[in-house]
């Protein structure tokens, strides 16, 4: 092996290269994978800001400031003139707040007769202490006469300044939170007596003009029953016209124009579909506003072009030999297509759907038309009653001033992201699973 | 005739010889015509296919003896644009007739694919499908028997029988064509249509389902449309031989690999073209 001949290997060495542009292809292949590299660093980079800004700003949503008072049921104080047995609205009317004012005068130590001392308590603690106490007593009218441990929510300002998110550098007179309030919070933060819970609230009040008693509960339920519906309604509709025009309709003109209709209805601003659900539903109609209901439908209205595709798509994917199985053992068409087309395809319309929905779920420009915009307090008991969405919660959020607002907004952004990205994965995992069986 | 052996032509002399007294016309084709929209792929075709005889249908690629096979049980009904003249009839009776339901039809003529194509499901659900949809089973003993004696006949019941639900996706190629064929069979056809059965297959799983068409030539009326000219000569007892669109000569397969009439299927079993 050793003895090459020598003048063959000069040859060898010697045998003009011809130039066929390795070098400027390879350097053309760098070049684009940098291209490619770049592109996915900035979007990723662009999802970590938000994402990061997002969290920061509201992760401490879900924590709530409360003072721990000890209160008493001063029958003084609740029923002055003794006439709740014959009158219940008495304890409706109740001056609440004087209750946990007192106790609050007491724990801090401050005389009952030093009117400009309890006038600087003014804005420690929620105006929602009326709702808490009137509700332990409507509960229990027996509590009246007790005294009773009671964690007593903060005032959004004050919750701020307990998280810290106030800066005390400022004169005092330009911020909302005086030296004095935060020399009691810094007492009572030291004798353990105010505290961070979890915000069990923010999951369940309505809309409120106080950050503290505000919460989603009205828009979860809302967006709750517009899943329902659009699931109930699109799902059928979507898989019987995709299976119809799929498997039985002739391909002629019409279903080639139907076709198209389909593709560009799944294009159309989401706002026209509020447009035409304001027109229909509303107007023409006279379907309540506000409603989930109409926004259920709306949504259905935007969600079907997306589910047929899908569902279309998935249907043809299932081989033509498993088609020519079934109809050649003597399969009529319509069990050729629910025994074995349809299964087959399932995870695919699944996961379509699923996509769909996440995009309803996400939407706000059409039910902004429809009404689904209003400030509603009440927990809505059906799909006909007044409620809001979650991305239209977080519309009105956005446009309140006060920092514990901002809070809130993007703690019902990390929500919402969150039922998304479950629904997404859901998607994918079904997918993953169930791909391709045959 | 240089591309057979001697042996597979004895064969199929012999099995000629053995069929010879039964000469009765199962289906037959009258004037056949198809069309793909305006496309003609199929020119006035006549041919009889006889009862428990293995008809085997040759000719190059694109000649329309798929398109026949397919017309003999209305799966060219399922492609919108193709529309057939003429007549086919199955026992007398004018299958494209309008009292005919394409359903009890596809019923009395099975079909197995060129590919395998079992559902996937387990073993036993590809077999009981059919017997189920058309009722052909009261009780689960019933169809259990069905299946069993499915699969016998298909000569795989020894290779699944303990493993009847597991997928039938996961058989190798040569098994799952005779799932097939034990699917096919599971609904007691009378006639059995092959699109090429064993273009998929390696030569030892096209050794067991050639033995096992010649099994079925019992019981079943066969038409199978093959490439393989010794697959042809091997399996079947009369031979039809398709060229764009027309049929060039018909005959005893002996007849046909011998002395054929026409130069085409001279010229063609001979590889001359194809």
């Amino acid at each position: 092996m050793t003895d090459i001949p020598m003048d063959t290997m000069v040859r060898a060495a010697a045998h003009p290269r011809r130039d066929i542009g390795l070098k400027a292809r390879y350097a053309a292949e760098r070049r684009f994978r940098i291209y490619g590299a770049v592109a996915i660093s900035v979007g990723l980079a662009f999802l970590a800001i938000m994402l990061i800004t997002i969290v920061s700003k509201g992760y401490t949503a879900f924590w709530q400031t409360t003072v721990s008072l000890p209160i008493t049921f001063d029958e003084k104080v609740i029923d002055p003139s003794g006439k709740r047995a014959t009158d219940p609205s008495v304890l409706i009317k109740a001056n609440y707040p004087k209750l946990a004012e007192n106790a609050l005068v007491a724990k801090l130590g401050i005389s009952p007769d030093d009117k400009p001392m309890i006038q600087k308590l003014k804005g420690f603690l929620s105006e929602g202490a009326r709702v808490q106490l009137r509700d332990i007593v409507a509960a229990d009218p027996s509590v009246i006469g007790t005294t009773r441990d009671v964690n007593i929510l903060a005032a959004a300002n004050l919750d701020s300044a307990f998280k810290g998110q106030i800066d005390l550098s400022v004169e005092e007179a330009r911020r909302k939170v005086s030296d004095q309030q935060i020399t009691w919070m810094n007492k009572l933060k030291a004798e353990g007596a105010m505290a961070e819970h979890f915000n069990s609230g923010l999951f369940t009040y309505g809309a409120s003009s106080r950050p503290e008693t505000s919460g989603m509960g009205v828009a979860i339920i809302g967006s709750f029953y517009m899943m329902v519906i659009v699931l109930l309604l699109a799902l059928p509709i979507g898989v019987a016209a995709s299976i119809y025009l799929e498997e039985f309709a002739k391909k002629n003109r019409f279903t080639d124009l139907i076709e198209v209709n389909i593709n560009n209805l799944a294009a159309v601003p989401s706002i026209v579909f509020g447009l035409l659900g304001l027109a229909v539903f509303i107007n023409f109609l006279g379907m309540p506003r506000s409603a989930a209901f109409v926004g259920g439908l709306v949504l259905t209205l935007m969600t079907l072009p997306t589910i047929i595709i899908a569902t279309r798509a998935a249907l043809a994917a299932v081989p033509p030999s498993i088609r020519s199985a079934a109809l050649g053992l003597g399969a009529s068409k319509m069990q050729m297509v629910f025994q074995h087309i349809l299964p087959l395809a399932a995870p695919g319309i699944l996961t379509g759907t699923i996509i769909g929905l996440a995009r309803a779920l996400g939407e706000t420009a059409p039910l902004l038309l429809i009404g689904m915009v209003a400030f509603v307090a009440d927990s809505p008991k059906t799909p006909f009653d007044p409620a809001t969405a979650l991305p239209v919660q977080i519309y009105m959020w956005a446009n309140e001033a006060e920092r514990a607002f901002v809070e809130r907004m993007s703690g019902a952004i990390i929500i919402l992201l969150v039922f998304l990205m479950a629904m997404n994965i859901t998607a994918i995992v079904l997918r993953r699973r169930f791909e391709r069986r045959w | 005739m240089n591309i057979m052996t001697e042996q597979s032509l004895e064969n199929a002399v012999g099995d000629k010889m053995n069929a010879k007294s039964n000469e009765v016309i199962k289906m037959r084709g009258d004037k056949v015509g198809v069309f793909y929209g305006e496309k003609q792929a199929l020119f006035d075709v006549n041919l009889d296919v006889r009862l428990n005889q293995v008809t085997a249908l040759i000719g190059p690629s694109g000649c329309g003896k798929s398109t026949f096979l397919r017309c003999l049980n209305r799966m060219n009904d399922t492609i919108d644009s193709a529309r057939v003249t003429g007549k086919i009839t199955l026992d007398e009776e004018d299958i494209y007739d309008k009292n005919i339901d394409v359903v009890e039809l596809r019923a009395r003529v099975g079909m197995v694919f060129q590919k395998p194509n079992p559902f996937p499901k387990s073993i036993y659900e590809n077999v009981a499908y059919g017997p189920r949809i058309h009722g052909l089973a009261k009780r689960k003993a019933d169809m259990d028997q069905i299946v069993e004696s499915s699969l016998k006949k298909a000569a795989i019941w020894n290779e699944v029988k303990d493993r009847l639900q597991e997928p039938g996706t996961g058989l190798s190629g040569g098994q799952q064509q005779r799932l097939c064929i034990a699917r096919a069979i599971a609904v007691s056809p009378e006639v059995i249509l092959m699109d090429e059965p064993c273009s998929a297959l390696d030569p030892i799983a096209t050794a067991r389902v050639e033995e096992l068409i010649d099994e079925l030539r019992q019981n079943y009326t066969i038409v199978i449309v093959t490439h393989s000219m010794q697959q042809a000569a091997r399996v079947s007892q009369r031979t039809a031989m398709f060229h764009l669109g027309y049929l060039v000569e018909e005959g005893a397969t002996d007849k046909m690999f011998t002395t054929p009439d026409d130069k085409r299927t001279q010229d063609y079993i001979t590889g001359r073209f194809g």
